[in-house]
C-alpha cells in the first residue's frame, strides 16, 4: 500500500580534497525505483512531488577531521527548518552539534525528496526520513569500527562523535572512521535501529540554536536580496496595475536617459490562467537598484486593463454577502439542516455574517531573484519556498532541461506562502535572456510592487445559521462560505472553493450537532489568489469560532464550557465520516480528528489565561480554537478597549498540540509569531481594490502590527508531546484562532460584536 | 563625488547626490547587512547610525551622509553597546527569518546609547518604526531589557 523507495545502487566517492564523503556521484549512479501500487491512494509525503528520500549518502558527509556536513534540503524562511531537520539527523547519528555544519541543497527533488516549504509539512513529512538517514549513518560508522577491531558490531556503540568498543574502551572518532564507513553497505529500513526517546540528545531538548543566528545578528547572513556577482546588473519591473492587463504601448526614451539605466526589456503578459507566470510589463535594467527604480519612474506606459479593470472590493463585498445568503454547493450534509431551520421558531434561529478582506503577505524581504545564463545553462540565486518550481519555471522559459538549471537557495526574508510562487524568478530569467550572455541580473521587487502584485489571501464572506433551543442545545448548523478560490490561479474562471479549501475549518468541524450542512458559493476571482499562512482556515475559523461564542452567549453559557460540550467527549473521528473531505493529504488512520487533543489545548489556553477571572471594566477575555495542518491550537486573548473604542491587546495565551515536539523552542517562536501575525490581520491589515487596482502600496496604508501595538505578554503552552503520535504542522496552525479570540474578547469587554476584519476601532 | 566614512573607513563612491545611502552601501560598496524593506522609512530594516543617531538609510540621500560618521550593523561587533545588544539577541533566540533584525539591532543600540535604562514605553516609542513580520517583538523587548541590564552592570 505504501510507496517503497529502493535505492538500487549505493555509491560513495572520495573527494579530491582527501575528505571522505558519504555522497552520491553527480552522474546519477543512484536510481530511485518507485514501486508504487497504482491502485492505492497515496498519503502525506508520498503524495508530494519527489516524495521523501532517507539515504544517508544524500544527506550526510564526514570529513577526515570529523566535521559532519548535513544537507538542509528545505528552504529557511523563518521556521527554523534549516536547523531543526539537520538537528534530527545529528541526533540519530550521535554527531556532536558543535562539529556539524549545515549546507543548503540546491533545487533537486529527485535527489532530496520534496523541497516545497508550504503546508507546514517539513517536520510532518521529514522527521522519520531524517531519523532514518541519521540512524543509517550511525550504523555504518559502528559497522566500520567493528570491522576495524574485528569485533561484533553488537559490542560497539556510537557515542558523541566517536564509536566506542565497550569492553576494551577503545575509541575511534567519526573522522577516522569516515572512509571505512563510506564503504559499508547502507542498512535497509528494516535493519535500522532508531534511538529510543530517552536517548535523544537534541530532539526535544532546546540545546541547538539556529545555525544562522549569529550571522543574522551581525548582518552577515545572505538572503536572496543580498546576492552579488561580478558584473551584476539590477532590474525592476513596471507591471500591469490590473491582473490580466496588458501593455498597450510604452515609450522608454526618458527611462533610458536616466543615468545608470542600461536597457528596457518587455515582459510578456501571462497566457491563460495566471499560475506562476509573470504578470507582464516592462523591466528597466540598470547599474544599481536605485537607477533602475528611477528609470522605471520615467517610463511612459499605457495599459489595457483587461477584464478585471472594474474590480471594486467594496462592490464585491456585497456580491459575496449576497452569494453567502443563497443556496450554494453542498459539501457536507448530515441530517436535515434545512428542515430543522425551516421548522424552527424564530426565537430559536440565529444567523450571523462575517467578512475578511484580501490580505498581502508582506514578508520583510520583497520577492527577489538573480539569474545568470551562460553556455546553455542557467544559474539562479534566490529566496523561494519551492525551489523545484523555480527550476521548472526557468527551464521552461529558457527552453532548457531542468538539469541545466541550477537553483541556489538563499535565506528567505519571510515567505508566509508568497514565495512558493516563483513568478519573480521567471521574470529574472526573461530579463537575463535579453542581456549579453553571462550577465547576472538581480530582479528586485520594491515594497510597492509586493503590495500591488501579491498572490493575495482570498476575500471572504461567511454566513452561519444555527437552530439553538431554549436549553442551549444546538440542533442545526449551516456554514456557507463565499470566497474566490486559489483554483482560479490554475484554471481560468474557476469559481467556488475547492475541497482542500473547504476542508480547512469548514467541513472538518467535530461538534456534536445532529444536523450539519456546509456549502460553498460560486464566486469568481478578480485578483491573483494564493496561499497565505494557514490559508482558508483564516476566514472559516474566524466565522465559526466567533459564531460559537455568539451561540454560547445566546445560551447564557460560559464560552469555554459551551465549546467543550459542543465538542463532546474525547474520541477519534475519521474525517471521511464528516464528508468526502481532504485531510491535508494525510491518511485518516494516521491522522484522525482527535477531539481529546482539541479539548486539551482549549483547557491549556484557558488555564494559562486564568479563564473566568474577574477583570477590570473595559477588559475582556476571548477564546477560539482550531485544528489545522494536523495540529490543535487554542488561543485566549485579553483586551482592553477604551471609551474611544481603541483596542489594546494585553496578553495572548496560545496552546498547541502538534504531537511530538522536535524543537520546542522554535515551536514557541512560531506560536509567538503566529499570534502577532494573527493580530495584524485582525486589527489593521486590509487590501482593497478600486478600478482593478490595489489601493494600498506600502506599510503606511497596509498596516501590520508594530512593537507598540504588540502584546507585551505572549504565553505559549505546549501540550501533549507524545512521541508515539505522528508530527503535526507548526508554522501555520498558530494563526487561525487569533482573530476570532480577539473579537470574542472585544465582545466580552464591550458587548459589541465585531464580525468584519480588520477591527480598527470598535464603534 | 561623495567621500563616505563607513564604520571608521573612508570609502569613495561615484553616485548621484540623491541616491539613498542604503543603495550606495548595498549595491556600490557591497555592504548588504542593512536591508531594503520599504524604501519610505516605514519599516526600519535599513536603519544605520549617522554620527551615532539612527536614521532610515533608504530615504537618506548620500549627500546628507558625506563627512559624517556612518555606522552599520557590520560595525556593531566593535561597538561596546552593539556587542552587548548582539549577544542579547543571540541569548534570547530573537530571530526567525532574521531579515529585519539588523535594523532592529541598530535602532535598539541607538536607544540604549541615549536611554540606558529604557521603560517599556520608551522601548515602544523607539522601536515602533521597526517592523518584524515574523512577530519577534516579545523577544526583541526581552533582549533590549537584558542588554540594558548588562550594560548597567558593566558600568558599575
Amino acid at each position: 500500500m505504501s510507496t517503497t523507495v529502493q535505492l538500487s545502487r549505493r555509491r560513495f566517492l572520495q573527494s579530491s580534497l582527501g575528505a571522505l564523503t558519504l555522497a552520491v556521484t553527480a552522474g546519477g549512479l543512484v536510481t530511485i525505483v518507485r514501486a508504487a501500487d497504482a491502485d492505492s491512494k497515496k498519503y502525506g509525503a508520498d503524495s508530494m512531488p519527489g516524495g521523501t528520500v532517507d539515504d544517508p549518502l544524500v544527506f550526510v558527509s564526514i570529513a577526515a577531521d570529523g566535521t559532519v556536513t548535513i544537507v538542509a534540503h528545505r528552504a529557511e524562511m523563518g521556521t527554523g527548518v534549516r536547523t531543526s531537520l539537520p538537528m534530527v539527523v545529528a541526533d540519530e547519528m550521535e554527531a556532536s552539534w558543535d562539529r556539524v555544519q549545515v549546507v543548503q541543497a540546491e533545487a533537486n527533488e529527485a535527489r532530496y525528496g520534496n523541497q516545497n516549504v508550504d503546508g507546514s509539512r517539513s517536520m510532518r513529512h521529514f522527521l522519520m526520513p531524517m531519523r532514518r538517514a541519521g540512524a543509517a549513518a550511525r550504523q555504518m560508522l559502528e559497522a566500520a569500527a567493528a570491522a576495524r577491531w574485528s569485533v561484533s558490531v553488537s559490542e560497539v556503540k556510537a557515542v558523541r562523535h566517536e564509536v566506542v568498543h565497550q569492553s576494551s574502551g577503545r575509541r575511534l572518532g567519526y573522522g577516522e572512521l569516515a572512509a571505512d564507513a563510506a564503504r559499508q553497505p547502507v542498512p535497509g529500513t528494516e535493519q535500522l535501529k532508531l534511538k529510543a526517546r530517552a536517548d535523544y540528545r537534541y530532539i526535544g531538548k532546546n540545546q541547538v540554536r539556529l545555525v544562522d543566528l549569529e550571522a543574522i545578528g551581525k548582518g552577515q547572513a545572505t538572503y536572496g536580496m543580498d546576492m552579488r556577482l561580478p558584473g551584476m546588473v539590477y532590474a525592476v519591473v513596471a507591471r500591469p496595475p490590473v491582473v490580466g492587463g496588458k501593455l498597450r504601448r510604452f515609450d522608454s526614451e526618458k527611462a533610458l536617459a536616466v543615468p545608470g539605466v542600461l536597457k528596457v526589456v518587455e515582459i510578456p503578459a501571462f497566457q491563460g490562467a495566471p499560475a506562476f507566470q509573470p504578470l507582464g510589463g516592462v523591466a528597466v535594467v540598470a547599474r544599481n537598484t536605485w537607477a533602475a527604480i528611477k528609470g522605471r519612474e520615467a517610463l511612459e506606459i499605457e495599459w489595457d486593463d483587461g477584464p478585471n479593470g472594474g474590480y471594486d472590493s467594496a462592490d464585491f463585498r456585497k456580491t459575496l454577502a449576497e452569494a453567502s445568503r443563497a443556496t450554494g454547493k453542498t459539501i457536507r450534509d448530515n441530517g436535515d439542516t434545512l428542515s430543522v431551520w425551516n421548522g424552527a421558531a424564530e426565537t430559536e434561529r440565529f444567523a450571523a455574517e462575517y467578512y475578511i478582506p484580501h490580505l498581502a503577505h508582506a514578508s520583510m524581504e520583497p520577492p527577489v531573484a538573480t539569474v545568470q545564463i551562460k553556455e546553455g545553462r542557467a544559474e539562479v540565486w534566490t529566496s523561494v519556498q519551492n525551489p523545484e518550481a523555480a527550476r521548472t519555471a526557468v527551464a521552461t522559459r529558457l527552453k532548457l532541461k531542468p538539469e541545466d538549471v541550477k537553483v541556489n537557495v538563499l535565506l528567505l526574508g519571510g515567505g508566509f506562502g508568497r514565495k512558493s510562487k516563483p513568478d519573480y524568478v521567471d521574470e529574472a530569467a526573461i530579463v537575463a535572456r535579453a542581456m549579453p550572455e553571462g550577465t547576472p541580473v538581480k530582479l528586485v521587487w520594491t515594497r510597492e510592487d509586493d503590495i500591488h502584485h501579491d498572490y493575495l489571501h482570498t476575500v471572504s464572506a461567511e454566513r452561519l445559521e444555527a437552530v439553538i433551543d431554549k436549553t442551549g442545545k444546538v440542533r442545526s448548523w449551516l456554514h456557507r462560505s463565499a470566497a474566490p478560490t486559489i483554483g482560479s490561479l490554475f484554471a481560468e474562471g474557476a469559481k467556488g472553493q475547492q475541497l482542500f479549501e473547504s476542508a480547512m475549518s469548514a467541513i472538518n468541524m467535530p461538534y456534536q450537532i445532529p444536523n450539519v450542512r456546509v456549502e460553498t458559493a460560486e464566486v469568481a476571482a478578480h485578483a491573483r489568489i494564493g496561499w497565505f499562512r494557514s490559508v482558508a482556515n483564516i476566514p472559516h475559523a474566524f466565522a465559526a469560532q466567533c459564531f460559537i461564542a455568539e451561540l454560547a452567549h445566546r445560551a447564557g453559557k460560559d464560552h469555554r464550557q459551551f465549546a467543550l460540550d459542543l465538542i463532546g467527549p474525547a474520541r477519534q473521528i475519521d474525517p471521511g465520516d464528516m464528508a468526502d473531505t481532504w485531510n491535508y493529504t494525510e491518511s485518516p488512520e494516521r491522522y484522525p480528528y482527535d477531539t481529546g487533543r482539541l479539548r486539551g489545548v482549549i483547557e491549556a489556553a484557558c488555564q494559562g489565561a486564568k479563564w473566568g477571572r474577574e477583570l477590570p471594566k473595559g477588559h475582556g477575555l476571548g477564546l477560539a480554537f482550531c485544528y489545522s495542518f494536523m495540529s490543535y491550537t487554542a488561543t485566549v486573548v485579553e483586551v482592553a478597549v477604551d471609551e474611544k473604542g481603541q483596542v489594546r491587546v494585553l496578553a495572548v495565551d496560545m496552546a498547541m498540540d502538534c504531537g511530538p515536539q522536535i524543537n520546542p523552542e522554535r515551536i514557541r517562536a512560531q506560536m509567538e509569531g503566529g499570534a502577532v501575525m494573527g493580530l495584524s490581520l485582525a486589527l489593521t491589515s486590509e487590501i482593497t481594490f478600486e478600478k482593478g487596482r490595489v489601493k494600498q502600496s506600502n506599510f503606511h496604508d497596509y498596516q501590520v502590527l508594530r512593537h507598540n501595538a504588540s502584546p507585551r505578554v505572549i504565553r505559549t503552552h505546549l501540550v501533549n508531546d507524545d512521541h508515539d503520535l505522528p508530527p503535526g504542522g507548526v508554522g501555520e496552525p498558530p494563526v487561525p484562532p487569533v482573530a476570532p479570540a480577539l473579537c470574542n474578547a472585544i465582545f466580552a469587554a464591550t458587548g459589541k460584536r465585531v464580525r468584519s476584519l480588520p477591527v480598527g476601532t470598535v464603534a | 563625488m561623495p567621500q563616505l566614512n563607513v564604520n571608521g573607513q573612508t570609502r569613495e563612491v561615484d553616485v548621484p547626490d540623491d541616491m539613498p545611502l542604503l543603495w550606495v552601501l548595498r549595491d556600490e560598496l557591497g555592504m548588504t547587512g542593512s536591508k531594503f524593506g520599504c524604501g519610505m522609512a516605514l519599516c526600519g530594516a535599513c536603519t544605520m547610525h549617522l554620527d551615532g543617531a539612527p536614521v532610515r538609510s533608504c530615504v537618506t540621500p548620500v549627500s546628507a551622509a558625506a563627512g559624517r560618521a556612518i555606522s552599520t550593523i557590520e560595525g556593531m561587533a566593535s561597538d561596546r553597546v552593539g556587542q552587548v545588544v548582539q549577544d542579547a539577541w543571540i541569548e534570547n533566540n530573537v530571530a526567525q527569518c532574521g531579515y529585519c533584525q539588523a535594523g532592529q539591532i541598530m535602532t535598539a543600540v541607538g536607544l540604549l546609547k541615549t536611554t540606558p535604562a529604557p521603560t517599556e514605553e520608551q522601548i515602544d516609542g523607539a522601536m515602533g518604526g521597526n517592523i518584524c513580520r515574523c512577530g519577534t517583538y516579545p523577544r526583541i523587548r526581552a533582549a533590549i531589557l537584558q542588554a540594558a541590564d548588562r550594560l548597567a552592570q558593566g558600568d558599575e
